[in-house]
């Protein structure tokens, strides 16, 4: 295949951005998306180009890094991670515009790398139980009907990539809370910290300058794990709960 | 024949810190006589932990708990992207919930066995009394394992061992056993007993008066080179399987922190012994950056075959079942297809070696699900491995549910790592090893799900039970940026980076690295011998020249630049993998996921030499170009008899 690829550079957060243009010939259809760009890699530094820094890591869909815009949707095509997307999925003679996740809360690092700390800072405002190390209950004291777990489960295979907000017109974060909330509240053990955890991680979320959800679900429709959109109304529920009790 | 071009032999050690008397009070008996640090003191303690996996997070967020001056550092964006995140299948407890004979002895023993009598037996009998209050642990967080209709936990079974003790969160354990400790320690960061520090890459430790006091790392947003310093140093940063280019570990994995730590004084052992994981996506073309592993449990219900024929390129379906050879199952009669790791990907290689292979190259061999979905119904067998069976068509563009899948075995985890005691500290004081990157209590095979219980079980329970005996003696002279040692250690990176930077020749990293992994795959791989080895030894001094000479390397420090990121990992793997191939050369045996040519069975299982080599080789660095030092420390089995493996 020979692709032509538009290719957003920027040195760093405060310079301003460009596109540009490269061409690759050769490019086999079993290749995965990044496999791609690392050919384009090796071709800029042989020239004495400055490669295009993107982030990844595990490669296999699981540990969330990868992600870029490709031609306006979020990880590209397909509905999986940018480096689970293979080139079998373009043709011959496409132009593909890669460009960062845009969102005010995920600075631009370095071309298509952004700075994603304001999903960290969510969790640690109150996502999680607390629950320190030692001696636990046994782990069958607890019975959790199957329903229950496995909607835990589900919210839980969140890998925190931010396609949700580069997908969202108002770039909110919601559907990557409204999970965090859904998980632990399906769960007994997370019952004690519900009440507050939902108003912490809701304050958080907005301090850190996402937009606010208005329900638009582009972000559901891009989710490579599939969190549901009613996760969100579950937050929603549980929020009106809290601020009803007066918490927050 | 002697090595003594080679290496040399320095005098043997011994585990000064394991207890004698039952191995069943050991622990306890550790636990009891390690000095305890009060809570008032611990804050004035500190502790450096490089990496966020699950040796490093749990580590981070217990001791953040316990009241210590936590410091942690990842290469990644976020220390929940660590690698352990990938893990697919499970992890395993002595739980019995199953009622299937399984106890703390058995797994005990599963595990020395199954690691080819080659680890010790102290170590491994804590971790399987561990691995009861872990399951609890992740529990009480919040791990969302698989479950039964009526609310308890679901357990699978796993290769080498005959009852189901294994946990999983359908194909993602690895990462709900993350997530949940990660959750932990943002708890920790949120309290203030953590401090994070994402994208900061480890690249040499700082030694004072003896005692490791901190490390240089880089942070490489803006490539600023910052001196931190501590009571103590944790080191979780994983395997080194990347030497080898092509393997199952995220791109970013690497040995830098365990070799410049190596480098300092540290000992390296067993680096031979590695896993060779025998289900894997084949390599489809030369561009390929990773492997990608199909989880083991997908041989509980998947058969492997191939064709009883060389050369058959019929379509899969349209070969009779009478032209099939189910060959583990024919070889193995009583393990079948859930034999250990190390023997499966061997077979699979025979049959290959063969000319029996499957798909491209002939290099591959079928895992079939057709039994599975006629008994099991199409909608149970996409219940418990659908995530996987999707990764598989996302990669491969053919469907499992139609066609069998095509595997083959990749490089996975590595045995071998920094040595250490029973208390995780290395052979420098005050530096203490967690997880895969030390090489404590798998010996020369992993069995599958037991990576992370062993990385939880150091993390959560073994290492916040064992620094405080060292930490005691603490806080330790104050040290600034201006102590000798410190600017030695800051001008030795300083030094590589420019010379890296400078070198403008005409080959990329990448290029190197890919060389480098076909040489130690051709001659550190499955199998090993004389010949290739002395070989590979010679191939990689030369590579190592070359590399210095003429590697290309654009832009400056002062940036986020990942071919500067790669350029120092690679320069390491250079020198590990030329340690990796005289430790493999020095084992005239063949154990576990070390098979040499020469040491074989009638049948071409593994033939071990305990009179010789029932001992860990631990590896003094002294120098570039200078030979290693061996030193030996002797294993004693005094509860499991050491025999001929048999899984017949």
């Amino acid at each position: 295949m020979n692709i032509t690829l538009r290719v957003w550079r920027q040195k760093g957060r405060d310079d301003e951005g460009r596109m540009v243009t490269y061409k690759l010939t050769d490019v086999s259809e079993d290749m995965s998306f990044l496999e791609m760009l690392d050919v384009l890699n090796e071709k800029l530094t042989l020239e004495n180009e400055d490669p295009v820094a993107f982030d990844h890591d595990c490669r296999e869909g699981i540990c969330g890094a990868c992600g870029v815009v490709i031609d306006g949707e979020a990880h590209g095509p397909e509905r999986t991670t940018t480096c689970q997307l293979h080139m079998r999925s373009f043709n011959d003679g496409d132009t593909i515009t890669v460009e960062p996740w845009r969102a005010k809360a995920f600075p631009v690092v370095k071309d298509l790398v952004v700075d994603r700390g304001a999903f960290d800072r969510i969790i640690q405002s109150g996502g999680f139980i607390s629950a320190p190390t030692g001696t636990a209950p046994d782990a069958h004291a607890n019975p959790i009907p199957k329903p229950d777990a496995d909607r835990a489960f589900d919210a839980a295979t969140c890998i925190g990539c931010g396609a949700c907000v580069a997908a969202c017109p108002n770039a909110s974060s919601m559907l990557f809370t409204a999970a965090k909330v859904t998980h632990l509240g399906m769960l007994p053990q997370g019952q004690p910290e519900r009440a507050s955890r939902v108003v912490k991680m809701i304050n958080q979320q907005d301090e850190e300058d996402f937009g606010g959800c208005t329900n638009i679900g582009e972000c559901a429709a891009v989710c490579p794990k599939g969190i549901p959109l009613d996760t969100i109304s579950q937050l929603n529920r549980d929020l009106l709960g809290s601020l009803g009790k007066g918490i927050g | 024949m002697s090595d003594i071009d080679l290496y040399t032999e320095g005098a043997p050690i011994r585990d000064e810190k394991a207890p004698e008397g039952p191995i069943n009070e050991r622990w306890d008996q550790r636990r009891f006589s390690a000095k305890l640090v009060n809570p008032a003191n611990r804050r004035k303690l500190s502790v450096i932990i490089v990496g966020t996996g699950l040796a490093g997070a749990s580590a981070a967020a217990t001791l953040g708990e316990a009241g210590y001056n936590v410091s942690s550092f990842c290469y990644q964006d976020s220390p929940r992207r660590a690698h352990s995140i990938a893990a697919q299948g499970g992890i395993n407890a002595a739980k019995n919930y199953r009622n299937d004979g399984d106890s703390i002895h058995r797994l005990f023993y599963d595990t020395v066995k199954g690691g080819d009598f080659r680890s010790r037996e102290s170590n491994v009998y804590r971790l399987a009394q561990t691995s009861v209050e872990i399951i609890d642990q992740c529990v009480a967080q919040g791990v969302p394992f698989a479950r039964e209709y009526g609310g308890l936990l679901d357990n699978r079974s796993f290769g080498g061992v005959q009852v189901s003790r294994t946990f999983y969160a359908r194909g993602q354990t690895g990462q709900q056993l993350l997530i949940g400790a990660y959750q932990a320690q943002e708890r920790q960061i949120a309290a203030g007993t953590v401090k994070m520090h994402t994208r900061h890459e480890m690249l040499e430790l700082i030694i004072v008066d003896g005692k490791a006091r901190g490390i240089i790392a880089r942070d490489m947003v803006t490539g600023e080179i910052e001196t931190h310093f501590a009571d103590a140093v944790v080191l979780a940063t994983g395997g080194y399987g990347n030497v080898f280019f092509l393997s199952t570990n995220a791109m970013g994995s690497n040995v830098t922190a365990a070799w410049r730590a190596h480098r300092k004084g540290a000992y390296f052992a067993n680096p031979c012994y590695t896993q060779i994981h025998p289900t894997c996506i084949p390599v489809s073309g030369d561009y390929q950056s990773k492997l990608t592993l199909m989880s083991e449990s997908l041989r509980n219900d998947g058969r492997i075959w191939v064709p009883k024929k060389g050369g058959d390129d019929r379509d899969p379906r349209q070969i009779p079942e009478d032209e099939r050879d189910y060959y583990l199952e024919r070889i193995y009669p009583s393990f079948g297809n859930l034999v250990p790791r190390d023997i499966a990907s061997r077979a699979a290689k025979n049959v290959c070696d063969e000319g029996r292979g499957v798909g491209p190259g002939g290099l591959g061999v079928y895992l079939d699900f057709t039994a599975a979905i006629e008994r099991m119904g199409r909608d149970a067998v996409e219940a418990k491995y659908g995530n996987l069976f999707d990764m598989y068509q996302r990669i491969t563009g053919e469907n499992p549910y139609e066609l069998p899948m095509r595997i083959y075995p990749a490089v996975h985890y590595t045995m071998g790592g920094l040595w250490v005691d029973y208390d995780l500290q290395s052979s420098i004081p005050g530096l203490f090893v967690t997880g895969e990157a030390n090489f404590s209590d798998h010996g020369a095979n992993r069995l599958g799900a037991s990576a992370l219980m062993q990385g939880l079980a150091d993390g959560y329970f073994v290492l916040p039970n064992t620094i405080n005996d060292y930490l005691a003696d603490g806080p330790f002279e104050k040290v600034d940026e201006q102590h000798p040692e410190a600017v030695k250690a800051k001008d030795l990176v300083t030094n590589r980076i420019d010379k890296l930077l400078s070198t403008n020749g005409s080959r990329t990293v990448d290029s190197f690295h890919k060389e480098l992994g076909h040489i130690m795959w051709d001659y550190c791989g499955m199998e090993r011998s004389e010949e290739g080895l002395r070989k590979a030894i010679d191939l990689i001094r030369e590579l190592r020249a070359e590399f210095w000479r003429d590697v290309k390397v654009l832009g400056t420090n002062e940036e986020f630049n990942q071919a500067l990121e790669k350029a120092n990992r690679v320069a390491d793997f250079l020198e590990l993998g030329e340690l990796m191939c005289i430790d493999a050369l020095h084992r005239r045996e063949s154990c576990g996921g070390h098979f040499r040519a020469e040491s074989q069975t009638e049948d071409g299982e593994a033939l071990r030499h305990d009179d010789e080599f029932a001992y860990v080789a631990a590896w003094e660095f002294a120098g570039v170009d200078s030979k290693p030092v061996l030193h030996k420390e002797a294993l004693e089995y005094e509860y499991v008899e050491m025999k001929q493996r048999s899984y017949k």
